[in-house]
């Protein structure tokens, strides 16, 4: 009968229409009343006899939570995390760049002369407005000491602030994804539990070996 | 009486959602109907093949992820093919699985974009793709999981990919493939009984198979038209030998047969998966004595896929160094689309629309 394939469709699009949403807002999510007292931790009533203005609020829809993105811990993110205890300044992630965003100038230290010498990292520019976030830079260090980030809002109003410089590198706390990193994963390391990550933990293995040669090695340096 | 009606030119596109990307067509109607239509094409070259001269093996990868950018999964497979028959590099058995399961992924959400954006064609203002873009979602946290990226992959490397699937990627996998003939049912009671869809598609948009295999197009498109030809089947590479799968072939040729066998392809694909988890096998990935920069012997080496849309191959030559001396793409978009003018003749200026999305192009691989 014509006209049947049109209701099948919409009958489609009423059960649709009663299934909970899959959308997740971002970046704040609307709670309702009960969720608004949840957040404050207090029973409903009491919400409601304690916080009047907030419950009014709530019951108008403007009552909002953080929202909170559920990603892998693989996620390929913008703020590199970057170990100078492990970086020599090889510069192997700045020569496999496929764009060639990474700067990175090094001076000698003449510290650790018989061990080859340690070089001072001056410059560790990377360019992320440019960036692919291909991970091909993490992928070939070899001292594990450059890792991808595990965030994503870095909205900026000007390109040069898009640069992520050495100094915010050494300051920035540790949260590095598990892209290529299977030790990381293996030790169930989750980036987005934001749990601050030493560097004797990062890597591969203990780099160099020498567990006395690792205590001198940070402090000499 | 008669009017005098001259012929009226209108560009469509290249900003347009109906072109799907930055494409013009020039078209001229008389009247409603179509006379001839000419495309215009190049807007979105960011000259891949001669960026890939200058890249080592490996970093190219990163390149395909940005040609069909509804099917990284797949290009990057026909790029490691082609890499690995030039080097003589011999994949890892849990590679080349993992590889497959990613690309039947990628199959199955490109066919979505397609089938979605299809109905956005027709009018079907949202709900048809808000429901294909529900199940794309689910694939792309898969894919998440696997590499970090949601679209732009770069997951296969020479000899495998890049790293094992972590432990939380099966039980999701299996939700996904729990979930998703349900959903395929559900589109299927949506669009495809559907009357004035079918009064839209079906006998319009209507091209010989003889005329496609002249003009060497292939995929679904072809499918549609009663041939069956489909490389998985014909040149079986990675292991597609080892699973057993149907081919979905039309006989009518039209907007709706074209509509259908991607909707059957997604089935397909779903027995494919089931098989590919079945026989999985432990060990490892990825070779690691293959090194991030290989040196091919001199020579050339073509490996061409059943992509989603069609046989997506790549050509690469190669004169012993780092980098591809040469990179040449075959993107099914480009030459599925060479019949347009042929097809869409004739036809009023709606139809022309649908026409053109049923032969599921994607602007970054059609210029590259
Ligand atoms: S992620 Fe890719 S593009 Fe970005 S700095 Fe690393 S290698 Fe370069
Ligand atoms: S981050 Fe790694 S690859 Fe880059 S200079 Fe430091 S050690 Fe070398």
């Amino acid at each position: 009968m014509i006209g049947m394939g049109l209701m099948r469709g919409l009958a489609v699009t009423m059960k649709t229409a009663i299934r909970g949403p899959v959308t997740v807002q971002y970046p704040d999510r609307r709670v309702g009343l009960l969720g608004a007292a949840r957040e404050a931790d207090l029973s409903f009533f009491r919400f409601l006899v304690r916080r009047p203005k907030d419950a009014v609020k709530a019951v108008a829809g403007f009552a909002t939570v953080e929202a909170k993105i559920v990603q892998g811990t693989r996620f390929r993110g913008q703020d590199f995390n970057w170990y100078e205890e492990r970086c020599t300044g090889c510069a192997s992630c700045a020569k496999f760049c496929p764009l060639g965003i990474i700067k990175i100038e090094t001076s000698p230290s003449g510290k650790l002369q018989q061990e080859g010498e340690v070089f001072n990292i001056d410059v560790f520019d990377i360019d992320i407005g440019r960036c692919m976030f291909c991970g091909i830079c993490v992928e070939v260090c070899p001292y594990d000491a450059l890792h991808m980030g595990s965030g994503f809002e870095r909205g900026q109003y000007e390109r040069k602030n898009l640069v992520i410089t050495v100094e915010e590198l050494k300051a920035k706390k540790k949260t590095p994804s598990t892209w290529f990193r299977p030790q990381q994963e293996a030790a169930g390391y989750n980036p987005h539990s934001g749990e601050d990550r030493p560097w004797t933990e990062a890597g591969r293995h203990e780099q160099p070996g020498d567990k006395k040669l690792t205590e001198r090695w940070v402090d000499e340096r | 009486m008669t009017l005098n009606s001259e012929s009226v030119i209108v560009n469509v596109g290249p900003q347009h959602p109906s072109t799907h990307g930055v494409m013009r067509l020039r078209v001229a109607f008389d009247g409603e109907l179509v006379t001839d239509a000419e495309m215009v094409i190049g807007y979105l070259h960011r000259g891949s093949e001669k960026l890939a001269e200058e890249r080592t093996f490996t970093q190219v990868v990163t390149l395909t992820d940005r040609m069909d950018y509804v099917a990284s999964m797949t290009n990057n497979q026909a790029y490691i093919l082609a890499v690995e028959k030039l080097a003589g590099i011999e994949p890892t058995p849990r590679g080349v699985w993992l590889r497959m399961i990613s690309a039947e992924l990628q199959r199955i959400v490109s066919h979505l974009v397609a089938v979605g954006f299809l109905l956005q064609d027709l009018g079907a203002m949202g709900t048809p793709l808000m429901y294909t873009m529900r199940e794309r979602e689910d694939v792309l946290d898969l894919f998440e999981l696997l590499c970090g990226a949601r679209i732009t992959n770069s997951y296969h490397r020479p000899s495998g990919v890049f790293q094992d699937a972590p432990d939380e990627f099966w039980p999701r996998l299996e939700l996904f493939m729990a979930n998703m003939p349900g959903r395929i049912d559900e589109y299927e009671q949506l669009i495809s009984g559907n009357e004035i869809i079918l009064s839209r598609m079906r006998g319009v948009g209507v091209i010989q198979p003889d005329m496609m295999i002249n003009a060497s197009i292939t995929g679904p498109m072809l499918r549609a038209g009663g041939v069956d030809w489909d490389l998985r089947h014909r040149q079986p590479y990675e292991y597609y030998d080892r699973v057993q799968f149907d081919r979905p072939i039309m006989d009518e040729s039209d907007n709706y047969s074209r509509y259908l066998v991607r909707v059957y392809e997604m089935r397909e694909s779903l027995k494919i998966l089931r098989q590919c988890i079945d026989q999985i096998e432990p060990g490892p990935a990825r070779d690691a004595d293959v090194p991030f920069v290989i040196r091919p012997p001199e020579g050339d080496a073509y490996v061409p896929i059943e992509g989603p849309k069609g046989e997506l191959g790549f050509y690469l030559v190669s004169d012993g160094g780092i980098s591809p001396y040469r990179c040449k793409v075959r993107p099914p978009s480009l030459i599925n689309l060479t019949l347009l003018r042929e097809m869409v003749i004739g036809l009023p200026m709606a139809a022309m629309i649908v026409t053109f999305g049923t032969v599921d192009i994607n602007m970054g691989e059609v210029d590259r």
